[in-house]
């Protein structure tokens, strides 16, 4: 196929790792981490090709099993008590039909009618891994960041729980366990909650040079994964081929995952039941937009006080001059 | 030193930026305050970012233009107290740490993790070490960030 062929498949990413490894004489981690630094890591989900047969999502909690929350209870009692809920999964780490701190990639399947036709979509759903995160950039903390290779990850040593990136996140992804994390040996009563949970796109394993656990298990190679440029342009040559859509390119300013679905993404919001842990496909304004413009007039701030400055001290020292040639 | 609009506007430019610093963290819908009528705005973290910003500039703006006064025609005529000096210090570091904040927010730019969490912790803490000098200095009476001296009556 022509995507297989030009694009980059689970097995050509791994290849290309393994030769340029061999070329550079350097372990393949090595390799993976030289090559994020230059371009931001982009997925590219083919939604055509989801059979929701699950083996993703199995994956991704196998392997991330030892990242998961281990609460310790009994949970501090937090003040106050109406507005500070606890928020445990710890006994329900088996839900996967939505995002929780203990699933962090689910399966949204919804039919819609699109051209006289039933369409029966299937989308993997977890973090979009922002180019220009809001969780990353508001978190006050700096609990949230983004790596150079595009990755956003959430510090478990880190945050406190306030649940704030699940606030300004457009998709409300993170999910929040309590009686984990910082929080506890801080003021546990007063401040925090716990530690969110998301998605972090098996960086550990990319560190290495190995592929995400839900590319490398899906049987119907439905995500593949490089430098986002390269996806982008797989996404619009597939995309115009086949009449399809894509989500993820304008969205929230840009993310580094892009849905390829052959119904508009507009019908799938519609058809899709979203709620907490389940997010929607609508279309996302960039949130840092307005930031984007402000910053210019904090940087021009500084410029127009040193101006300003230089002409009331010109003032003064002339007026200073003149009042001693009059003495 | 300075005019009492101008102190006047400084000290309004402070206490917004103290606030809407403050809102960045979730604690003013937990503790009710965003419940207050007329406050409720405190819990929108885009809302108080942009305004944040927005004041930012506003301090931006003001501490270098008396920096720029203190450099060039300053120096002759005053010199600053202990305590004044301790506070432009710390203004200094918060805005400088403020400053790295916005830049780290701009779509083009990506600081790694560790460092927007150094940014992060470094701005809070002079934040917090800021607010703790300017109520030490408001309790022991030493509010003047100036030495009494000739020249103190400029820019009046």
């Amino acid at each position: 196929m022509t995507d297989k062929k030009n694009g980059i498949s689970r097995r050509n990413f791994l290849k290309g790792l393994g030769a340029a490894s061999g070329a550079m004489l350097l372990p393949a981690r090595d390799v993976a981490a030289a090559g994020n630094s230059d371009e931001e890591l982009c997925t590219l989900l083919n939604l055509s090709k989801c059979i929701a047969c699950g083996e993703c999502v199995s994956a991704c909690r196998e392997v991330n099993e030892p990242k998961f929350p281990k609460p310790k209870k009994p949970y501090p009692e937090m003040h106050p008590k109406s507005r500070v809920k606890v928020e445990d999964w710890s006994e329900r780490t088996d839900v996967d039909d939505r995002l929780t701190p203990y699933n962090w990639l689910y399966i949204q399947s919804t039919e819609v009618e699109y051209q006289g036709e039933t369409h029966e979509v299937n989308i993997p759903r977890r973090c979009l891994h922002c180019r220009n995160a809001p969780c990353a950039n508001l978190c006050p903390w700096g609990a949230a960041g983004k790596q150079k290779n595009g990755i956003v990850r959430i510090n478990e040593d880190v945050c406190l729980g306030g649940a704030k990136c699940r606030t300004v996140c457009p998709w409300h992804i993170p999910q929040r366990q309590t009686g984990v994390g910082l929080y506890l040996r801080l003021m546990p009563g007063f401040a925090g909650n716990g530690v969110m949970y998301k998605c972090d796109l098996c960086y550990n394993r990319i560190d290495q040079g190995e592929l995400p656990a839900c590319i490398k298990a899906c049987p119907e190679d439905v995500q593949t994964i490089g430098p986002r440029s390269e996806i982008l342009k797989k996404a619009h040559v597939l995309a115009e081929k086949n009449n399809w859509f894509i989500y993820g390119e304008e969205e929230n300013g840009g993310t580094n995952t892009i849905y390829l679905s052959p119904v508009p993404f507009e019908l799938l919001n519609e058809a899709e039941v979203t709620g907490p842990g389940k997010p929607g496909l609508g279309s996302v304004e960039d949130s840092m937009a307005d930031e984007e413009k402000l910053a210019y007039a904090v940087g021009v701030a500084p410029f127009a006080g040193i101006a300003a400055g230089v002409i009331k001290a010109g003032k003064f020292l002339a007026a200073a001059t003149g009042g001693k040639d009059n003495d | 030193m300075i005019s009492l609009l101008f102190a006047r506007i400084f000290k309004l430019t402070i206490f917004i930026m103290a606030l809407t610093g403050a809102a960045q963290m979730p604690i003013f819908k937990r503790y009710y305050i965003a419940d207050i009528p007329g406050l409720g705005w405190l819990a929108d973290f885009y809302l108080t970012n942009k305004i944040h910003y927005v004041f930012g500039a506003v301090l931006l703006f003001m501490a270098l233009y008396l920096l720029t006064i203190f450099i060039l025609a300053g120096k002759k005529h005053f010199k600053l107290s202990s305590s004044g000096m301790l506070r432009a210090t710390l203004y200094m570091a918060v805005i400088g740490t403020g400053s790295l904040r916005v830049v780290k927010n701009l779509h083009s730019v990506t600081f790694d993790p560790f460092t927007v969490m150094l940014i992060d912790w470094t701005h809070l803490g002079f934040a917090m070490l800021l607010g703790m000098a300017a109520m030490y200095a408001f309790l022991r009476g030493r509010k003047s960030y100036l030495e009494k001296g000739p020249g103190l009556g400029f820019m009046k």
